[in-house]
């Protein structure tokens, strides 16, 4: 640039010509008090899930799945237990550590290996991105593109300076891979930064921008059937916690007569973010959104929220002197909402048992604006909840959406 | 039904905000946090973004558009020091560009945050000399950064956002 140019393409915009306004009768409302919560055992599309503290045993409310993967084509497969089942991204990823079948390596069009580096809230992942049949219960995504994660391959600086801790072993990831059966049928989606994926000759990894079509890949959506999106079943948690827990999830929704929407409300969550609004004591946090991935309820901070924090070794939760009821409202893009009632406990207490399906656990999600909402969990304990694939078709709504 | 545009600027911008000021300058002015205002080069042109700034009572918000769709604002108090960062998008910044000096404690909290509890949650690293926050998920990150030691008086951290 060869001097400096100003351009005043706005002046005065008052803040308020940007505010949405909300009101109006188009919202139902009701409690949340859930009808009796039929869990499905038993169909070619259910594949079993446990909450159960993972292969290390210390995994407070993570839900974990037994996935198959295979040389494409072939009966060369194998069966990683220990996966676990992340609502809040999309795609397959496994420790290389875990895995003894050699799947190919998907190359870049000038015949380099391409990477991934993957970036998640509590850790990267990074490693090369192979192909693989993948068969969970009676369903099978062939030719999937997935993440190996682990890798000698030295870590490109464009990973590095997300500043985010490495997953790449057992020992950070707490799970022998990450099932991402989110909102989206891509892991990175259509404008995908050269952050993100890489192709790496012998030394050099240079970012790239990946195609759709060669991106790690929902292997939902990839299924020749069922695959418009998930059921996550999970039963409650009777007296705030248990050892473990145990649930179904079901491929499909209203593809097979054991996964009707039923009365399940439909909330649509927004195309491009896969967020939707959670209203809470009149305010609403827009940039909310339900995750399996999270290990608990994460919103709002201590002074916004009322509920205290935690201080030293359970630093990131809260921690009331009592258990506190919180009330919440979430609302689809497509307007639907209705209330959550949910509850706080203390979690130093949660903690100081061996229990790892804990209901009432939950911490800040942030300091400052924007305040959110981040239903973990310990929201699906109990409650079914649908999750319907961007570009599939499924009753009730457009997806993306989340159904419950 | 209300079209919510998550992604607009109406959701970053305090509402008592109303009648401010904003500019958009396409020429490169940008600090990482604890750095000088004077210095200021390099960041919007590795983000080849562009630039508004809005003025604040005690502090000036520069806010960079990133070609990723990240959004960075950065405060800059008065004396021309960047006290405090804020930013959202499909996914995590360029961290070692808008930390700065703080890049490399902040990955070793970051780090034993990771290793002190087994659980997928949001990054809260409170240390004394520098705070960052990280939440969201893939497709839709956020998260703020602040120097607690050269906040300026009356600024409470809750106003970078």
């Amino acid at each position: 640039m060869r001097a400096l140019r100003i351009l005043f393409i706005f002046a005065i915009l008052p803040a308020f010509m940007f505010l949405c306004s909300c009101g109006g009768g188009s919202s139902r409302s009701s409690s949340s008090i859930s009808p009796s919560q039929t869990i499905t055992t038993s169909g070619t599309n259910v594949a079993s899930i446990s909450v159960n503290g993972g292969p290390l045993g210390n995994y407070d409310d993570a839900a974990f799945a037994s996935v198959t993967v295979c040389v494409p084509g072939t009966s060369t497969c194998q069966t990683v237990d220990n996966v676990l089942v992340d609502t809040g991204s999309s795609g397959l990823r496994i420790l290389s550590s875990a895995l003894t079948v050699a799947l190919p390596q998907q190359n870049a069009s000038n015949g380099n290996p391409v990477f991934e580096c993957f970036p998640f809230i509590s850790g990267y992942t990074w490693g090369p991105v192979q192909t693989a049949d993948v068969e969970i219960a009676g369903e099978k995504a062939s030719s999937a593109a997935v993440e190996v994660i682990g890798t000698n391959t030295p870590v490109p600086s464009g990973c590095l300076d997300f500043g985010l801790p490495s997953s790449g072993t057992l020992d950070a990831l707490g799970a022998n891979g990450i099932l991402g059966v989110g909102l989206f049928a891509q892991d990175c989606g259509a404008d995908c930064p050269t952050t993100i994926y890489y192709e790496c000759p012998s030394s050099n990894c240079q970012g790239i921008s990946e195609s759709l079509a060669q991106q790690v890949a929902n292997p939902v959506s990839l299924f020749a059937t069922d695959n418009n999106g998930v059921i996550i079943e999970l039963q409650a948690v009777s007296g705030g916690e248990q050892p473990s827990v145990s649930g179904s999830l079901v491929f499909g929704i209203a593809t097979q007569s054991n996964n009707a929407l039923g009365g399940a409300t439909v909330y649509t969550a927004n195309p491009t973010s896969g967020n939707f609004t959670t209203t809470y004591n009149g305010t609403a946090y827009p940039e909310s959104f339900i995750d399996s991935g999270s290990n608990g309820f994460y919103f709002l901070s201590s002074s916004v929220s009322g509920v205290p924090a935690c201080g030293g070794d359970a630093s990131g939760f809260y921690c009331p002197s009592s258990t506190a009821n919180i009330s919440a409202t979430n609302q689809g893009t497509n307007g639907t909402s209705r209330t959550v009632n949910f509850s706080i406990a203390n979690a130093d207490t949660l903690f100081s048992s061996n229990d790892s399906a804990l209901a009432d656990l939950g911490g800040p999600s942030s300091m400052s604006a924007p305040y959110f909402f981040d239903w973990g969990l310990p929201f699906f304990f109990g409650r079914n909840v649908f999750v319907a694939i961007q570009g599939q078709n499924a009753p009730g709504g457009t997806p993306p959406y989340w159904a419950y | 039904m209300c079209k919510r545009q998550s992604r607009s600027i109406s959701s970053w911008l305090p509402v008592a905000g109303t009648g401010l000021m904003i500019f958009v300058i396409a020429f490169p002015a940008w600090a990482s946090l604890g750095g000088d205002s004077a210095s200021i080069q390099a960041d919007q042109l590795q983000m080849r973004g562009t630039r508004q700034t809005i003025p604040a009572e005690s502090y000036t918000v520069h806010e960079i558009q990133a070609a990723t769709g990240v959004v960075v604002r950065e405060y800059i108090s008065r004396d021309g020091k960047v006290f405090g960062l804020a930013w959202h998008g499909p996914w995590p910044p360029d961290m070692r560009q808008l930390l700065g000096s703080y890049f490399e404690q902040y990955v070793q909290a970051a780090k034993a945050q990771s290793v002190s509890r087994m659980g997928r949650r949001p990054l809260m690293i409170d240390h004394p000399a520098f705070v960052v926050h990280l939440s969201g998920h893939p497709r839709a990150f956020a998260g703020m950064a602040y120097v607690p030691g050269i906040l300026p008086p009356g600024v409470r951290a809750e106003e970078i956002q």
